[in-house]
């Protein structure tokens, strides 16, 4: 019978260890192995984005990466994403903007956002909604979204002034 | 997904030695966002050897006399912060942002994007258009194949069960130089081109110099359309000539009718891209980008 692999990985800045089968994506380990099912599986081929996780410093849909990739890497999910203080602003403009119904893409949507806000604090509406197209909400109609996107990003440039 | 080995090895000589060891029953893991995919629907395989932990795989180097090596595992993402590519391959830069979304650029490659060998694939036409070379790896040695000629069929291409692509070679710019490539899809992101054109000119006095035309998704592979940039060269950059490579482009494709689009629609399509990424190109090269 083959062997389990053994993988070490930095997930939510805490290193941590696990047995997988090399089949097994990233999105798998983290829910089934790990426990942390914050991250969603929608489409599990790529398209959904319900599953995207930033890995080592880029966002990726976990679902398209194998968890035996994982070994030595940085890892952050929607479960790094606030701090003992609060929720962050991503998260608190989501809620305050009512931009999710079900909830589901929500996890991955934030993971997007805060993404595109780290590396662009002022984005256009054009500039959000091409970063998020590859993640997909079936309730809102993205509208609510994108306004919880700008309200974060005009947020986050206050608390920094 | 039933199921595989993984390996990740370190250097060429051991990736080439585990594809020997399989005997076509290795593949190659970039990116991921194809292969994964395809394995799940039922493709089998039995070893995965990731080649991202290749140097020559992860090579991103420009020099003015021999051009763009762009290693075979390297994401777009890496392709389009890069300076060299910004400054000189704009049209490698259209394909770049094309493929999938922000988060499918964060892993999937353009050597992945070549190997995967679906006739709409985004990147290819581009590599096309500039006259790129693709070095590919194996127990022989090395031999390089231009980018025209590696594709064979959907889903099949001119490597061996124990070959590697190494990566992408560029030639460098030539001064008056211009390209693009530009797809038509029904939404504004992240889906199939219908058809897509992709583009290379080079202007002398008014005149074209030289010229390469490629096509997306009207044919069993991506298409090098000879008679079109035969068309431009030696003829005045004006819409004549251009609208004349545009209907020589919309005469060579052989498209099927799909869920995509029609034959006739497909024709039309490809005589409207190619005439708008040639005048795009010829901005770009009146530019000097």
């Amino acid at each position: 019978m083959p062997t389990k692999t053994h993988v070490t990985t930095t997930i939510n800045g805490e290193q941590i260890d696990f047995l997988c089968e090399p089949r097994q994506s990233l999105l798998e380990c983290l829910r089934d192995i790990i426990g942390l099912t914050g991250s969603k599986e929608g489409c599990n081929d790529g398209n959904c984005g319900a599953c995207t996780v930033v890995f080592d410093g880029r966002i990726v849909t976990a679902c398209l990466v194998l968890g035996v990739e994982a070994q030595g890497k940085e890892i952050t999910t929607i479960e790094g994403i606030a701090s003992p203080a609060g929720l962050h602003p991503v998260q608190q403009a989501f809620l305050e903007n009512a931009a999710l119904q079900c909830g589901i893409c929500t996890p991955g949507f934030i993971i997007a956002s805060k993404a595109l806000l780290d590396h662009n604090p002022n984005p256009t509406e054009h500039d959000i909604r091409f970063w998020l197209a590859n993640n997909l909400c079936r309730c809102t109609g993205y509208d609510k979204i994108i306004l919880a996107v700008q309200d974060a990003a005009a947020k986050m440039q206050e608390t920094k002034v | 997904m039933k199921w595989i080995d993984y390996a990740n090895p370190t250097s060429l000589g051991d990736a080439l030695g585990l594809l020997a060891e399989h005997k076509g029953r290795a593949r190659a893991l970039a990116g991921g966002t194809d292969i994964l995919v395809k394995l799940r629907a039922g493709e089998e395989a039995d070893i995965l050897v990731d080649v991202k932990d290749l140097p020559e795989l992860n090579e991103l180097s420009y020099s003015s006399s021999d051009g763009l090596t762009l290693g075979a595992a390297v994401p777009c993402y890496r392709i389009y912060a890069d300076e060299n590519v910004k400054k000189n391959y704009p049209a490698i830069i259209d394909c770049a942002n094309l493929i999938g979304g922000t988060q499918i650029q964060g892993r999937a490659s353009f050597g992945g994007n070549l190997c995967n060998s679906t006739p709409s694939a985004d990147s290819i036409p581009g590599m096309i258009a500039l006259g790129a070379t693709c070095n590919i790896a194996g127990p022989n040695g090395t031999r390089q194949v231009a980018a025209e000629d590696f594709c064979l069929g959907p889903s099949r291409n001119v490597l061996a069960p124990d070959e590697l692509l190494v990566s992408i070679q560029y030639p460098a710019p030539a001064p008056n130089s211009g390209a693009n490539y530009i797809r038509f899809i029904p939404r504004n992101e992240m889906d199939i081109a219908v058809v897509g054109a992709g583009v290379s000119i080079e202007l002398d006095n008014g005149t074209f110099k030289s010229a390469r035309v490629s096509l997306a998704a009207v044919a069993p592979t991506p298409l090098y359309v000879k008679a079109a940039g035969d068309a431009l060269v030696g003829s005045p950059v004006n819409d004549e000539s251009v609208q004349a490579a545009a209907n020589a482009a919309r005469d060579a494709a052989k498209p099927i009718t799909d869920m995509r689009g029609t034959i006739e629609y497909r024709k039309h399509l490809c005589e409207v891209l190619t005439r708008r990424a040639l005048n795009t190109a010829i901005e770009r090269a009146k530019e000097g980008r």
